[in-house]
């Protein structure tokens, strides 16, 4: 029944089958050592560093065979489909995709998810519950790999859901801090916010093309058959209903990607310990919402009419990218916590991914993407060893000149900076360079750029006031406990992803963009030439000019008030105190929604209890009530006026009322009586029909 | 079919030890519990053989059909299809775990046990019985031990809660008794499933109004809708769905927690099964005409419920409401089925999804419910009688695996895929999101909030700093773990692999739509 296989092709060198391989290791991991004593610590984390170890290199050779185009303009992709249950009259089907988007993610995630067990194994050393997080890092790595390998929604939907739930155990991991448990359970419930969007956008696809496998040899709902249907129907206000659905699935991108309304979980996240920022709010987990609006982007590009302009789809994709990328910057600049800065750095990174999305497609998108992967994963590790090194400070104002004793740390930490600013031959640049350009070209408006160049401008800034207060200028720390670098554990991890952001840019310059060559099925050459030609050579020249720009400012806004011994008061707050209060008050959202959206649901529920004891409870009083009255006056009727002769009906209501009424004296022996009499009367009855 | 009475057999079990345990020595109080366990556990080993015997074409099955009484055409009538076999098995498996939850019954325990077994006699008749008559008498039998159980070992309002939860029923039972004398008068038969063909004919308001018409029924529509609302209230009350719901609150709370388990765990099936196996076949054209209220308050049901759990202070009262919105749900795929959206495979392929969620709903609800009534009742036992949501804070520190297994059971409660509540729910949407979009997507609102309840019950008794009165709280011990492990495991394992179940009911779902489309 439910174990019958359908294979889709069979010459291949990596069996999407075993797919399922890759997230099953972290998942038995997970397992396992939910069930060991919390004293095996190191069984736990051997455990699940040896199966992420274990699913990078399958992780790999699935990489290797996603290499292999087919044939131009083609590109690589192969799909196991089986059943899961019965269905009425068919069954529902789940399935596994091996496609270049797969296989990116894949290698990223167990890649630096590796790198992130191993620095943990140190930063949690000392922890009590080691074990239990071990446990939740590995059932979180077995839910986001399950996600990218998923053919189908209803499966990316499942470790969708499951990628929420591990988040929310590892935010709330220090329980006892009530702002930990508070934050875990903000981020799941804004997350299903979305997700109930996701949810309809879901049911609707289903309902309407039958399947939810992407890819089924034809009869996948992202083929074209499946997109035609959707196409030609419009939903309401003139949209198509493909687009409809992909705005729907958007919704639940924009919970998952913390993009604004959405967003307000994502700094409050940073409760959880550090790795778990830098793996999960970082690097990989919210960036699915991209991966899931890249996954499903035939349904996004849909259309039937003008194919040169965007569809409404892309055009609300790149302007909530547009408004995240500078509303998270600004809020950036006003915050002294060092793990909230890089928390609103990330939402705005993730704004700017959407743009990308919606302005040049997948290939933009993704490589950003997997470049901030990079960066941002060696930034938060980076401020996990500053956090280590200080003794568990957070506020930037009290740190200072550490780079004299964090060499190491200020090293790496600079390079992800630099990355992240867009700093020419730094990864970050050449991604961020294929947004700008892309968002140049667009069709759509003109805003999305703009908006994206003054985003690139806030976050040079914000990252050097960083930098500036963190590692530059004095010490404004404890004298007494001077600063020191981290063990090998954790310095090691950051070097090896500080190379990465480097030359991981250089798989998608203009001159060879093999990255986006290889994920639309196009193979690309190497072409100097097109690195100078007009365009390319301009946008590169005006990025580099904005990173500079917003670097160079912050160098002299904040490098004098960095050298001080203390920081009272923020240069920008000295010029003008309400914008800045503004700011670090983080544009008062978290307020706004207190005032609205939690008071209403307050309102809602204490309404619907009152409803409950007093209009329902009430009513049934006042049947009741109203049964006894009428008891008695019928019972009074009958002994004064019809002195018998009554028709049998009447006779049947007094019955019913009168023992409604001794019902309601709450005697129990005369309600059994009542019954062992009408049980007697019934007996006679039967015995007397069967005559 | 079967020469051998299977589901006599399985009735009895319980039945027989009902009597014994009732009769023995009251000094005697650990063994009275232990004798129930042992019948329970065979009337569990039983209900496994049948399940396991079972063979999913469509047709019924252990069929056991004899002349009662004639004249009235009161048949003995027992068989079973997916739909009984799989709430047999639920009950079965609620009332042991039920009972391995009430340890701490120290008053006249042999009585308490006895009355479990009654209970469970009566939920195995109600689910093989196909004649109206004897239906009606196990439906009625099961209601009994219920109020003496809420009544006797109940919490203060216990007496108060006991009597409305019996005059709603009984309301509710009596409607339905006077509706189905009036069917009988006019089609001469009490078999559930003639009078399916009946109405599937179209035969079934003709009957009615040749019979019954004249002077107060105009019209047969009129008449038909009034014997409809009749069934329908007895089935509403039982649910429940709003505004018919009143008393579930109070009864879930002061039973004793065994109890509650049960009635939440079981007996809350009842009315559902009556929806799908009653209602459904034999009326469907008059829910047809009122489907639109219907699906309101439906959707009510979903909504109220979980805005007012929120509300609630104390966790029995939050699980009670819980516990109807989750049925709310069971209601929804029902009406949702209900209707008729064109000719053609289409509304087939989702009015099966809706039935098929409905019954994994029904079964996973059992589960999941029971299980966190029976965490409540280990907290309430450990805090000495509090069970308020104030009452308590930062327990997962000095209680890890209590405070694991009961995480399991809330997050398999809001639907978290993976475990066994998702599939249920999932299917009830993708069902009925294309019959009825709007009553769908207002349901919703539900999902969310039933989320934020049961996260703020993690968050309120298990995180934050430990409070100094708790830190002596004890863990959960091995016997309870013992307990509570096979339903966390039917958890995973029906959210895994859901086609365990959904094997059995497809081919009575497809029969059913089959019914509907005629």
């Amino acid at each position: 029944m439910w174990t019958s296989w359908t294979h889709s092709k069979a010459d291949m060198s990596f069996n999407p089958q075993y797919l399922f391989l890759i997230p099953l290791l972290p998942l038995v991991a997970a397992g396992v050592s939910a069930l060991i004593g919390r004293h095996q610590r190191k069984l736990a984390a051997t455990l699940a560093i040896g199966s992420m170890a274990l699913a990078f290199l399958i992780s790999c050779a699935a990489f290797a065979a996603s290499l292999n185009a087919p044939a131009q303009g083609e590109v690589f992709r192969q799909v196991f489909n089986f059943n899961w249950f019965q269905l009425g009259e068919g069954s529902l089907r789940l399935g596994f995709i091996l496609d270049p988007l797969t296989a990116v993610m894949l290698v990223m995630v167990t890649f630096v998810g590796l790198l992130i067990f191993i620095y943990s194994a140190g930063y949690m050393a000392h922890d009590e519950n080691f074990k239990q997080f071990f446990c939740f890092l590995s059932l979180f790595a077995a839910a986001m790999l399950g996600l990218l390998i998923s053919n189908s929604l209803l499966l990316l939907f499942i470790c969708w859901e499951l990628v929420g739930l591990a988040s929310y155990l590892l935010i709330g991991f220090w329980f006892q801090k009530p702002s930990a448990a508070a934050a875990a359970k903000k981020a799941f419930i804004t997350t299903r916010i979305g997700d109930i969007g996701l949810f309809l956008g879901m049911l609707w696809l289903y309902g309407k093309t039958g399947t939810l496998l992407f890819y089924d040899g034809g009869n996948g709902c992202l083929e074209s058959s499946a997109l035609t249907q959707l196409v030609a129907q419009t939903a309401f206000a003139g949209m198509a209903l493909s687009t409809v659905i992909a705005l729907l699935i958007f919704c639940g991108a924009v919970g998952k990607s913390g993009q604004v309304p959405l967003h307000v979980w994502l700094p409050d996240a940073m409760e959880g310990p550090t790795p778990v920022s830098a793996l999960i709010h970082a690097a990989t987990m919210v960036a699915a919402g991209v991966f899931l609006m890249a996954r499903v982007y035939p349904l996004v590009t849909a259309q039937a009419g003008d194919l040169s302009l965007p569809t409404t789809a892309a055009q609300v994709i790149t302007f909530v990218g547009a408004i995240t990328a500078v509303f998270a910057a600004l809020i950036a600049v006003g915050q002294n916590d060092l793990k909230r800065i890089l928390a609103y750095s990330t939402v705005s990174q993730l704004g700017f991914m959407m743009i990308g999305l919606g302005v040049g497609g997948v290939a933009v998108a993704m490589f950003h993407l997997i470049t901030h992967a990079f960066f941002k994963a060696l930034l938060f590790l980076g401020a996990g060893s500053v956090i280590h090194g200080c003794h568990e400070e957070q506020d930037i104002r009290k740190m200072g000149g550490l780079r004299k004793f964090m060499p190491v740390t200020f090293a790496t930490y600079a390079i992800g900076m630099l990355a992240l600013c867009g700093v020419p031959f730094f990864a970050g640049f050449w991604s961020k360079d294929e947004i700008l350009h892309a968002a140049h070209a667009w069709p759509g408006s003109h805003i999305p750029f703009y908006l994206a160049i003054i985003g690139a401008f806030l976050t040079a800034f914000y990252m050097t006031r960083q930098v500036c207060y963190v590692f530059f200028g004095m010490h404004r720390g404890d004298k007494h406990h001077a600063p020191h670098e981290s063990p090998r554990t954790m310095t090691v991890p950051l070097t090896i992803l500080a190379v990465f952001a480097v030359i991981l840019g250089f798989l998608g310059t203009p001159a060879w963009p093999w990255f986006s060559g290889w994920l639309t099925g196009h193979p690309v050459e190497f072409n100097f030439g097109k690195l100078l030609a007009g365009g390319a050579l301009g946008m590169m020249v005006l990025s580099a000019l904005i990173a500079c720009g917003g670097i160079g400012l912050g160098w002299w806004v904040y490098a004098k008030a960095a050298a001080k011994p203390s920081i009272e008061l923020d240069p920008l707050e000295k010029l003008s105190p309400v914008v800045f209060g503004w700011l670090r008050g983080r544009l008062f959202i978290d307020e706004l929604y207190a005032a609205t959206v939690i008071r209403l649901t307050t309102l809602l529920a204490v309404t619907s209890d009152w409803l409950d004891r007093v209009l329902w409870g009430g009513m049934v009083q006042l049947v009741g009530g109203c049964t006894n009255l009428f008891s008695r006056l019928n019972l009074t009727i009958d002994n004064t006026v019809v002195n018998g002769g009554f028709d049998q009906g009447c006779e049947g209501l007094r019955e019913s009322a009168g023992w409604l009424s001794r019902l309601r004296n709450g005697q129990l022996q005369n309600y059994l009586r009542t019954i062992g009499a009408a049980l007697f009367v019934l007996l006679l009855f039967l015995i007397w029909g069967r005559q | 079919m079967n020469s051998f009475p299977f589901l006599t057999t399985l009735t009895l079990i319980p039945l027989i030890g009902g009597v014994i345990v009732a009769c023995l020595n009251p000094e005697r109080k650990q063994f009275a519990r232990r004798l129930a366990i042992v019948f329970s556990l065979a009337a569990l080993a039983f209900a496994v053989a049948l399940w396991f015997s079972f063979k999913a074409d469509g047709g019924l099955q252990f069929v056991e059909r004899a002349a009662w009484i004639p004249s009235l055409g009161i048949e003995y009538f027992l068989a079973a299809d997916g739909l009984s076999l799989l709430m047999v098995l639920l009950a079965a498996i609620i009332i042991p775990f039920a009972m391995l939850s009430s340890a701490k019954i120290d008053k006249n325990p042999k009585l308490y046990f006895s009355l479990f077994l009654f209970l469970e006699a009566g939920l195995f008749g109600t689910f093989t019985a196909l004649n109206f008559f004897h239906w009606f008498l196990f439906w009625e039998l099961s209601l009994i031990p219920a109020f003496f159980l809420i009544k006797v070992w109940g919490g203060k309002e216990r007496t108060r809660a006991a009597y409305q939860f019996f005059i709603y029923t009984m309301v509710g039972s009596v409607a339905m008794l006077l509706s189905f004398l009036a069917i009988h008068a006019a089609t001469g038969t009490w078999d559930f499933i003639a009078l399916a063909e009946i109405a599937g004919k179209g035969e079934l308001k003709s009957a009615l109004f040749a019979k019954l018409g004249g002077t107060f029924f105009e019209s047969e529509q009129t008449l038909a809708m009034f014997i409809f609302v009749g069934v329908f209230l007895g089935f509403a009350v039982k649910v429940p769905l709003i505004p018919f719901h009143t008393w579930l609150p109070a009864a879930y709370a002061e039973a004793p927690t065994g109890t509650s388990m049960v009635l939440t765990g079981a007996m809350s099936k009842m009315g559902v099964y009556g929806f799908i196996r009653i209602l459904l076949p034999i009326f469907p054209e008059q829910m047809r005409e009122v489907l639109t209220p219907l699906l309101i308050l439906a959707v009510a049901t979903i909504v109220f419920s979980a805005f007012a759990a929120l509300a609630q202070k104390d966790l029995k009262r939050m699980a009670a409401y819980s516990s109807i919105n989750h049925l709310g749900y069971c209601l929804l795929g029902i009406f949702a089925a209900a209707q008729i959206t064109g000719v053609g495979t289409d509304s087939a392929t989702e009015k099966s999804a809706a039935l098929s969620g409905v019954m994994l709903q029904m079964f996973n609800h059992g589960l999941t419910a029971s299980a966190l009534f029976c965490f409540i009742g280990l907290i309430e036992q450990r805090s000495g009688g509090l069970r308020g949501i104030d009452d308590f804070g930062g327990l997962r520190k000095v209680a890890p695996a209590f405070c694991g297994l009961l995480g399991i059971t809330l997050f398999a409660s809001l639907g978290l895929p993976g475990l066994n509540g998702f599939i249920g729910e999932f299917l009830i949407f993708k069902g009925t999101f294309p019959l009825v979009p709007w009553a769908a997507a207002i349901s919703t609102v539900g999902l969310l909030v039933t989320a934020v309840l049961l996260l703020t019950i993690l968050q309120r008794v298990f995180t934050g700093p430990l409070r100094k009165e708790w830190s002596g709280w004890t863990d959960l011990t091995s016997r309870e773990r013992l307990t509570i492990a096979p339903v966390i495991a039917l958890m995973f394992i029906l959210g895994i692999f859901p086609q365990i179940v959904i094997g059995v009911i497809n081919p009575t779902v497809l029969n059913l739509i089959k019914q509907l489309s005629l």
